[in-house]
């Protein structure tokens, strides 16, 4: 294909083949010049490390309270649940979303009826599943606010969002998913480790 | 030729100062039957310019440092001369910004100025709103209060939604893995200098293509129809400048006063533009007892609360929250109707604009307050009512009687 322009002869062909092979050239360098830019925005070597696990003495919780740490920036509580507490556990899976976690929202050797190690040390993630705020610690059974049939957990002022004494979430509210439960382990009786999990495990 | 003749005459050669001048102003025809209705475009670009010069003296004290962010906005309001009164106009002039485009979005609605041939400029009206939308978030987040570090925190947990890569997409947001100072750091960047950037061109480009197709007005007919034989000029058209420089002047001087009433006497509007929440630091392991938005976003924040979470995922409920926007894209098209303006338009029409207006603020008022059962019940129904609104729009425009359009504009 060529035509003539002022007596000479011009080859459309290989003109529309140069424009679309520098165009396309052009298109690759923008892109990668994009690669480093995009990529500066993800979090830092500094804030990785930041992320590092915390360790955690929890001799000083007593039967019934909860101690909340930082990790990853996040609050982290531990609850030391009290036999009472944990025998209410099982009596309202009814009302529950997802009784028996089934949804990967903690790692597998915390997918059991009281979602931890050990039965009575509850750690989680105090974030709310719905939009992020943290719930507030509510124990007091039948608590005006919260119905006579309360029988302890987590209430999120945002959006009124309820969990248990384990972290699960209950039916009809904004969170969908139970709150998630770090990796840990235990280091001894008293020394907690929050963000990886036991060797093996 | 006199000496300022002879300059014009030196730049026009160089420049189109003269011809930029007529087309835009002096020269360009506005249809002459302008309403109250009219003042909100140029009051938009008066908060555009009011917000870009406060901001500048604001980033001369303020630093974007999550340790520091809080300190320099009291220093800010305690210590710089004047600092408060540039604080005051930049906080109020963000609500006022709001309160001008919704009137002017309001005003396209009613006199059907999205139709043929506008819809581009109803395009980028449209993505300028959402634009400031991204801005005023942002720019929120800067005092780094409570209410600034919770309501990022909730609004980029939005994108975590998102399936598969939702979770790398937030951290990405966040440069880290909850909101920090890398956070604020970069949400400054886009405050003061992408996302004024994109605004500018946006707004360029609105003004470009409106004098293009030429003004709409409160009849909805093209006055371009009908022209001087001899001038070639629209015979309903007045020159911009002086009748509507003139008009809007007015229109200013009556804003600048409800401005400064406010910016004076209630600054803090009574926690609408001010939340009370934010005059305390921000506290990552401390969530305030009842997180809600500025009263602009409500409307939105009230439909994402209506859906309930599907399959696990809060997804359809930011889906639902994107829609409410989206759909707006979509309006010149969904509209099937003979006449644009509501003057001709019949019952039906008069009657879903009415509901989506009363659910659009009721939306806006339930944002606003905790969740509860009722509210969400009146969320939902009011969610409904705003997308049938559009979703209907094709019947409902193509089926109401209308009545015929006048010739020629009506005043």
């Amino acid at each position: 294909m060529s035509q003539e322009v002022e007596g000479q002869k011009v080859d459309a062909r290989k003109r529309k083949f140069l424009i679309a092979a520098t165009s396309a050239v052009g298109g690759v360098a923008v892109a990668s010049v994009a690669v480093p830019l995009v990529m500066s925005m993800m979090p830092s070597a500094r804030a990785k490390a930041a992320g590092a696990p915390v360790e955690v003495d929890i001799s000083k919780v007593e039967p019934g309270m909860l101690l909340t740490v930082e990790w990853r920036g996040k609050p982290v509580w531990i609850v030391n649940r009290t036999p009472e507490m944990l025998a209410l556990l099982s009596k309202h899976d009814a009302k529950l979303t997802d009784p028996n976690s089934d949804m990967p929202q903690q790692p597998d050797y915390c997918k059991n009826p009281t979602r931890s190690i050990k039965p009575e040390y509850l750690v989680a993630v105090g974030i709310c599943t719905h939009l992020g705020c943290s719930p507030t610690f509510r124990r007091e059974i039948g608590a005006a606010d919260l119905g006579a049939d309360w029988s302890g957990g987590f209430f999120c002022p945002c959006h009124g969002s309820t969990f248990d004494l384990a972290a699960r979430v209950f039916k009809g509210v904004p969170a969908p998913t139970n709150l998630v439960i770090p990796p840990h382990q235990y280091l001894s009786d008293a020394k907690l480790l929050i963000g990886v999990d036991a060797k093996g495990a | 030729m006199s000496a300022l003749q002879k300059m014009m005459g030196w730049i026009d050669d160089r420049f189109p100062l003269t011809a930029t001048y007529k087309a835009h102003l002096s020269e360009y025809y506005a249809p002459k039957n302008f309403n109250f209705w009219y003042f909100f475009g140029s009051l938009a670009l008066l908060v555009l310019v009011i917000q870009i010069v406060t901001g500048i003296f604001l980033t001369m004290n303020y630093k974007p440092d999550a340790a520091l962010a809080f300190i320099s906005v009291e220093y800010i309001m305690r210590d710089v001369e004047w600092g408060w009164l540039i604080r005051y106009m930049h906080s109020t002039g963000a609500s006022m910004f709001f309160v001008v485009v919704y009137l002017h979005m309001f005003r396209g609605l009613m006199y059907g100025s999205y139709r043929k041939p506008r819809e581009l400029i109803w395009i980028f009206g449209v993505l300028i709103y959402l634009v400031l939308m991204a801005e005023a978030f942002v720019g929120y987040m800067l005092p780094w209060g409570q209410m600034s570090y919770w309501g990022a925190q909730v609004i980029v947990n939005l994108f975590a939604a998102v399936p598969f890569i939702g979770e790398d997409l937030s951290i990405w947001i966040r440069g880290d893995y909850v909101i920090s100072d890398a956070t604020l750091n970069r949400f400054f960047a886009f405050h003061v200098i992408a996302l004024p950037l994109v605004l500018i061109a946006l707004v360029a480009v609105h003004l470009v293509a409106l004098h293009e197709v030429g003004s709409n007005n409160p009849d909805g007919i093209e006055i371009k129809k009908k022209k001087d034989p001899k001038t070639g000029i629209p015979l309903d058209g007045i020159p911009f400048h002086p009748y509507y420089t003139v008009k809007d002047i007015v229109g200013v001087i009556v804003f600048l006063m409800l401005f400064s009433a406010i910016v004076f006497f209630a600054p803090a509007m009574g926690g609408y533009f001010l939340e009370a929440a934010n005059f305390v630091p921000a506290d990552p392991l401390k969530t305030p007892e009842h997180i809600a938005p500025l009263w602009y976003f409500t409307p939105f924040y009230a439909i994402l609360r209506a859906v309930p979470p599907l399959f696990g995922s809060q997804f359809p409920g930011v889906v639902a929250m994107g829609l409410s926007i989206v759909f707006l894209f979509f309006l010149p098209w969904l509209d099937r109707s003979k006449v644009k303006s509501i003057r001709y338009r019949g019952p039906i029409y008069k009657a879903f604009l009415a509901a989506f207006i009363v659910s659009f603020i009721g939306l806006g008022y339930l944002g606003l307050l905790p969740s509860t059962p009722v509210a969400t019940i009146f969320a939902q129904i009011f969610s409904v009512i705003y997308f049938l609104f559009f979703l209907l729009m094709p019947w409902y425009t193509s089926i109401d009687k209308t009545k015929p359009e006048p010739e020629r504009v009506t005043g």
